[in-house]
């Protein structure tokens, strides 16, 4: 059977397998070269007389963000001991919350509208409309709605993956190879299972795609929303210790929010890569 | 008895100008007939196998299969595309039972069946490979694995070896032959190469463009089995000939 290509990567031997290891060491340190060195001049410039106190020192952040995680509580006097475990629970609760309504409904959504003529029609110009107003200008109506509660933070939340999700799945179910849909009438499927098992399958590349972005502005739309609608989570303590000149809280935080973006995207990716083998293996 | 009737049929594609891509087709195909449309590209060869699939629906004429309108693509009609147009996500198996499983038969009811057609295509080591693991010609197996397997008593084929390189494509019209050979379902089948027509069809119907019409329809006098030796036989020249000549006219 000299026809068949074989494009599964065999599995690595011995040898193989620790040259790939030697590898991502060396990239590793590539990647972290960069940000260590703007971390010692920072500490340097931080320490020097001309700039003390205005930003803190990477050594101070560290040790307030140590503390902020693993200090005992204060008498409530100190909110920045032992609540960061708390506070990252807080928002990251939310993400899942909003991100998973938007995923909810805008997974259905968008496949009804690339795929449907008629919900192409009578939705599409609504989503279209609404797409535009950035999520921070609806806060205020959120908080109006939802009062200072979680719902008003999960809104903004949903609203701000939802927009990416949708319009990448749409996209997805539009572009479909038109044979792949007449393959699947020919062995006589029916509408519903046109959909269900040739459109959203061929649309997964795009609907991870949304994901991704989705989670991105999931994650923007909890710091804005803790700002403001809720009185918990990253982005309150953002705020809240921005106020009482709390900088090196401020910047403990900001990368806190960061590392949970990163490790939400992480996880989307790894998942993305269990689902779409077969993606992966055509890229190859 | 008449298995696939067609009769002044038209296709005409509406629009700013609009475009005629058949005129008066009259197609007559008996079951278990190996049929082939032969023509240049633009003679509306796969249009006219669009229709019978149901894919699209005539402008005006008869269409029929056995004795039914068509009106929508079913399983009695099974395509084989040129491109294959496998399921990329699913592997050769899953892509083979895709029909039956649809219509909800039980496994007991197409397990064997599959397997017998995986097995008279040479794909029986390969039930577990996703298509983009498979070479353009093992895809094509595949694809006609699929329509056997949905027990389709029509099969539509739009040039399905096109794509393949030469090598490739003797092997599929040889394991074409031999799996006719065995089953005799009707087959339709559109090619633009002559040798190709001759070697499979009893009968070759010659389109010409613009619009799309039948100019010729030719039996050929070859017995089967058949085998790729044909290719160079003096019955086969002739007829190649024949053929050549009139597709310059």
């Amino acid at each position: 059977m000299s026809e068949l290509t074989e494009k599964v990567p065999s599995t690595s031997g011995g040898a193989r397998g620790g040259r790939v290891y030697g590898e991502a060491i060396k990239r590793g340190a590539l990647a972290l070269l960069v940000p260590v060195l703007v971390l010692i001049a920072w500490q340097l410039v931080g320490q020097s007389a001309h700039f003390a106190g205005a930003v803190p020192t990477p050594a101070r952040v560290a040790s307030a963000w140590y503390d902020w995680i693993f200090a005992a509580p204060g008498m409530g006097l100190n909110p920045y001991l032992g609540t960061w475990v708390a506070n990252v629970q807080y928002s990251t609760m939310r993400v899942i919350q909003g991100f998973s309504l938007a995923m909810l409904l805008g997974i259905p959504l968008g496949l009804a509208i690339g795929w449907s003529r008629l919900a192409s029609l009578t939705l599409d110009p609504l989503v279209q409309g609404l797409r535009p107003i950035p999520i921070t200008a609806w806060l205020p109506f959120s908080i109006a709605v939802f009062g200072i509660r979680d719902m008003g933070s999960i809104f903004l939340i949903f609203l701000g993956g939802f927009y990416a999700i949708v319009v990448n799945t749409t996209q997805g179910a539009r572009d479909i190879d038109r044979n792949l849909v007449r393959a699947g009438k020919m062995m006589g499927a029916s509408s519903g299972q046109l959909l269900r098992r040739v459109v959203l399958p061929a649309a997964m590349p795009s609907i991870f795609t949304g994901l991704r972005i989705g989670l991105g502005i999931s994650w923007t739309a909890v710091i804005v929303s803790e700002m403001v609608a809720v009185k918990s989570g990253l982005g309150y303590v953002l705020w809240d210790a921005y106020y009482v000149g709390r900088m090196d809280i401020v910047l403990a935080d900001m990368a806190s929010i960061g590392l949970m973006g990163y490790i939400s995207d992480r996880l989307i990716v790894a998942i993305e890569r269990k689902v779409l083998v077969w993606r992966m293996l055509q890229n190859h | 008895m008449s298995d696939i009737f067609v009769s002044e049929l038209s296709k005409t594609y509406e629009g700013a100008t609009p475009v005629k891509a058949l005129g008066d087709i009259e197609l007559h195909v008996q079951a278990g007939e190996f049929v082939a449309l032969l023509g240049p590209s633009g003679c509306g060869k796969s249009t006219l196998l669009n229709l019978i699939a149901g894919f699209e629906s005539p402008s005006s004429g008869t269409l029929t299969v056995a004795g039914e309108p068509v009106s929508a693509p079913g399983p009695a009609r099974g395509v084989v595309f040129q491109e294959a147009a496998l399921f990329p996500w699913l592997n050769v198996w899953e892509n083979v039972v895709f029909g039956p499983k649809i219509a909800g038969q039980s496994k007991s009811e197409y397990v064997a069946r599959a397997e017998e057609m995986l097995e008279i295509t040479g794909l029986s080591a390969f039930k577990k490979h996703l298509p983009v693991q498979l070479s353009g010609g093992m895809r094509q197996r595949v694809g006609i694995a699929r329509v056997l397997t949905l027990g389709s008593k029509v099969l539509l084929m739009d040039e399905p070896f096109g794509a393949l390189d030469a090598q490739t494509r003797l092997t599929m019209q040889e394991l074409l032959l031999s799996v006719w050979q065995k089953l005799r379902t009707t087959v339709v089948f559109v090619t633009h190469d002559i040798d190709e027509a001759i070697l499979l069809a009893d009968t070759i119907y010659v389109m010409s463009a613009r619009p799309g019409r039948i100019a010729t329809r030719i039996t050929v006098p070859i017995e089967r089995p058949r085998g790729l030796d044909l290719i160079t036989g003096e019955v086969f020249n002739g007829l190649k000939r024949d053929i050549m000549q009139q597709m310059r006219h």
